[in-house]
């Protein structure tokens, strides 16, 4: 029989070194006591140094030859650290025990219906559901200061042995003071940014601390009596952690007069409210400067407010054209997608970019043009955290043509670009043939000239194959555009 | 009236605070003060740091910066209209309580919101001006999550979201008829709009600059909303396509929802109820079933014929019971999607039971190890050893599930 006695600081490394040894030894997990710290280590009687405790030498018996080295799964080095921390007297040999499991059958790891998995995977649960308990309800107390760096100190009683693998989280935490946590099995003071872990104290007497007073006032007011739910709390927050918490020992006063206090509320009749409310409300509901707005920003006014369609419902916002209202030309698209919703704007997200590029090369400045969309809203479905742009129907491209015809009479364009068959069908009143009848001039009811071509999320759409040479008929499209408005100035 | 002290203050705006249901300190950009030059650190997910006896965490220090307010909300408790008392804080006073609390370990962070006092933009820069004070004076790297006022300056919010790792700005009510009513100073549409901002603010930071630097981030841990529940008569399946809405359109980290809770002092024009708590439980899990589970709205609102949830059995049950016909699922067969939709199994249970699947078949008792809960999940699905014969379809299925009938109670 084997024993190894693994040292209280520095649990984990011991074991995983012992494991390694007597695993290329090929010492089965029957033949194998741990225990950990000096207290077992004297019961059992062994040498107290690991390392010697662990060569074969030492314990006479045939020695085992060493089997072929042994890799083990990534998931076990992380179950096992959390799993020694334990305070279950089993824990070392239930681990060594999958770990020899693990040579034959490797995925072993992952069949979560093994018991032996089981139980290990429980056991780090435990373990890590203390550690994370123990960074949410360590108090530190203020101690003063004698240096630069402040000094705080805490006392806790964990349920596992985590103060050790618990320790970073407070040094990263808490890096700029100087801090000690105390626990009944363990020190660690935190000093000038380093960590010494020492043998545990009796529990020393912490000054009081005044600002535990308002953390309490805090957590009486934070309070909503009219939502007690006791057993949420006590789930999350275990009776046995509450005697070193300062704000526990209000929860009996908070859950006795909890309902009083809710009836209060609900049976205390309205008050009269006080004479600055009306003063407040009335410079609030003053109208600003009465200005009526003109053109464009009376048009956008009037849209904000426009619920001919149900589109609005969905939508950020509309989004209006924008551009010079002397404008020679007016490009119509069909209607904002996500990113023009988000912005306010039309032609900002990726169709508006490519738009841009292609413009830029046919020589057609956007700048000199009115820009807008045959619909002011944006139509979607929502899909978890996209929205799909869905093409608006006849019934909303109709109510929303009224907004078009009010900017096609403020700017009074030359020419028209109905870019996609939304916008064709809202300028002409027919949708159909869009490829057939693009790089034609047809006209508007009003007998504007209308310029058909694609819309260029079309473009955007199509695979790599095709998409040069239909980039290649819009630019020539836009490049009419830019021609005919030319050759008109 | 003499002057209040700072423990009077943190009463009095803390009390104010209660009601924003959001406490999380999950996510955010993930630092540290190991290099001993500040305070504080962000580890991703949020610790909290202790429970009220009303089963919330508390882990941010949720407080007003002050509880004065010129809007006339009426279900808040802050409103013009209140004869609450009132206070305010100085910054000095938010950022020293923050940092003493934080040194104690009480919290995670500070969770600042605040009244409307004289205009949207005076108040957005005194709040903006805390968490820079935190960040700049005091090297703090905890969690700050500030509500931001929807009419504030674009710039303001700007600098909000360089400060906070997490921005929220509340929609309020689930329609916006009910603002109208509730919130008569409120607008909608600058609400959604202050959302959208925030949204193409977070993205435009993500790109790299052309020398490949990357910008500082903006607001890492997102955005958040809360809408309140019961206060007006808008119905469950309303209130998730709402959120659905939100989800997708401003790429929300989370939708809250408050159930409309007795405040100090309310007002005539919206009577108290009984918070309705069970009725916020089914929309948090109806809302977590859209998220994780793939479930699409229109789903879980065909199971809800009245427009309500059902408040006996939780909304994933519901959908099963409205859905016999695709049930019992084998699950040593079953894609993850489907088994997703199997009531009592969550998707960590998924997880392994596709992992544990690739090496065995499974029996019953597997699955109980696995974690499901098998008392919801048992005439749902088949094992190797386990078939529920006619029990997926008898009749009496829902009572199983649904508690006794209680008797009514007054608060």
């Amino acid at each position: 029989m084997r024993r190894v006695a693994l040292p209280e600081i520095g649990t984990f490394e011991a074991w995983r070194a012992a494991a390694r040894d007597l695993l290329a030894e090929g010492v089965p997990p029957e033949q194998v006591l741990w225990h950990r710290g000096a207290a077992e280590a004297d019961l059992f009687a062994v040498a107290g140094d690991p390392e010697q405790a662990l060569s074969g030498d030492h314990f006479g018996g045939t020695p085992v030859p060493p089997a072929k080295a042994v890799t083990v799964p990534k998931g076990f080095v992380q179950l096992a650290r959390m799993v020694v921390w334990h305070r279950d007297p089993e824990r070392f040999a239930r681990l060594y025990a999958l770990l020899w499991a693990l040579r034959d059958s490797r995925g072993l790891l992952e069949d979560r219906g093994d018991p032996r998995v089981d139980r290990l995977n429980r056991m780090a649960k435990e373990v890590g559901r203390d550690k994370h308990k123990m960074t949410a309800f360590v108090r530190f107390r203020d101690l003063g200061h004698d240096g630069p760096r402040r000094r705080f100190a805490a006392w806790f009683e964990p349920t596992h042995l985590i103060l050790e693998p618990t320790a970073p989280f407070f040094e990263k935490r808490f890096g700029d003071m100087d801090w000690s946590i105390f626990t009944p099995d363990l020190t660690a003071h935190f000093v000038d940014g380093q960590t010494r872990f020492e043998p545990a104290v009796a529990r020393p007497d912490l000054p009081q601390d005044a600002a535990e007073e308002l953390w309490r006032t805090y957590f009486r007011n934070i309070f909503n009596p009219a939502r007690l739910k006791v057993k949420a709390m006590q789930a999350e927050m275990p009776r046995k952690y509450w005697r070193n918490m300062p704000e526990a020992e209000l929860i009996p006063e908070l859950i006795a007069t909890a309902q009083s206090r809710a009836r209060a509320m609900a049976e205390a009749a309205p008050t009269l409210a006080p004479a600055r409310a009306a003063r407040i409300g009335a410079r609030l509901r003053a109208p600003e400067a009465a200005e009526v707005p003109q053109g464009l920003d009376a048009l956008k006014a009037g849209l904000a407010g426009c619920r001919r369609c149900p589109l609005w419902e969905n939508a950020t916002q509309p989004v209006p054209g924008e551009g010079p209202l002397d404008a020679p030309l007016m490009i119509v698209g069909e209607q904002p997608g996500d990113h023009e919703d988000l912005a306010g704007r039309p032609f900002v997200g990726p169709a508006g970019q490519l738009f841009d590029v292609v413009a830029a090369r046919a020589g057609l400045r956007r700048d000199r043009a009115f820009v807008t969309n045959a619909v002011k809203h944006f139509k979607f479905t929502p899909r978890g955290k996209r929205r799909l742009h869905q093409a608006p129907n006849g019934g909303e491209i109709r109510h929303c043509r009224w907004w078009l015809d009010l900017e096609r009479e403020m700017v009074k364009p030359r020419l028209i670009l109905a870019m996609g068959a939304t916008a064709l069908e809202s300028l002409t009143g027919d949708r159909r043939d869009l490829m057939k009848r693009r790089g034609r001039l047809e006209a508007a009811e009003d007998g504007t000239p209308v310029l058909i071509t694609m819309h260029p999320s079309y473009l955007l759409r199509l695979p790599p194959s095709e998409r040069p040479q239909a980039e290649a008929a819009f630019e020539a499209d836009l490049r009419q555009a830019a021609g005919i408005i030319a050759a008109a100035a | 009236m003499g002057k209040k002290s700072l423990d009077q203050k943190l009463a009095i705006l803390s009390d104010a605070a209660k009601y924003d249901a959001s406490c999380a300190s999950s996510g955010g950009q993930r630092r540290d003060s190991r290099d001993g030059k500040g305070i504080g650190s962000v580890t991703g997910s949020g610790i909290c740091h202790a429970y009220a006896p009303d089963g919330r965490c508390i882990s941010l220090l949720k407080i007003l910066m002050t509880n004065f307010c010129i809007y006339d909300c009426a279900y808040c408790v802050n409103r013009v209209s209140s004869n609450v008392e009132r206070a305010r804080f100085s910054p000095e006073e938010v950022v020293e309580l923050t940092l003493e609390f934080y040194r104690r370990n009480y919290i995670e962070g500070l969770f600042l919101s605040s009244g409307i006092i004289r205009s949207p933009d005076d108040t957005m820069a005194d709040m903006v001006r805390i968490a820079r004070l935190l960040r700049q004076e005091h090297g703090f790297r905890g969690y700050i999550h500030l509500k931001t006022i929807p009419n504030a300056a674009p710039e303001l919010i700007e600098a909000a979201g360089l400060y906070a790792d997490r921005l929220s700005i509340n929609v309020e009510l689930p329609t916006d008829k009910a603002v109208a009513d509730y919130a008569p100073e409120k607008s909608p549409e600058r609400i959604r709009r202050a959302m959208a901002d925030v949204r193409l603010l977070k993205e435009a930071r993500k790109e790299k600059s052309f020398t490949g630097k990357r910008p500082p981030r903006f607001a890492p841990a997102g955005q958040s909303t809360q809408m309140i529940v019961g206060a007006d008569g808008a119905q469950d399946t309303t209130i998730l396509r709402s959120s659905t809405r939100l989800y997708s359109s401003y790429r929300l980290k989370r939708v809250y929802y408050s159930a409309f809770s007795p405040i100090p002092d309310s007002s005539a024009a919206l009577p108290l109820v009984k918070p309705p708590l069970m009725r916020e439980h089914r929309l948090y899990q109806a809302d977590w079933l859209l998220r994780f589970y793939g479930f699409d709205v229109e789903e879980i609102a065909a199971a809800a014929p009245t427009g309500n949830l059902d408040l006996a059995v939780d909304p994933k049950l519901a959908w099963a019971l409205a859905n016999r016909h695709l049930f019992p699922l084998d699950v040593n067969r079953a894609e993850r999607e489907m088994l997703l939709r199997i009531p009592g199994v969550g998707v960590r249970s998924v997880n392994r039971i596709l992992a544990t699947r690739r090496h065995r078949t499974l029996r019953y008792e597997d699955l109980v190890r696995i974690g499901a809960n098998m008392k919801q999940a048992r005439p749902f699905l088949t094992a190797l050893d386990w078939h529920p014969r006619a029990l997926t379809d008898s009749a009496d299925l829902r009572a199983r599930f649904a508690p006794p009938p209680e008797q009514l109670q007054l608060i």
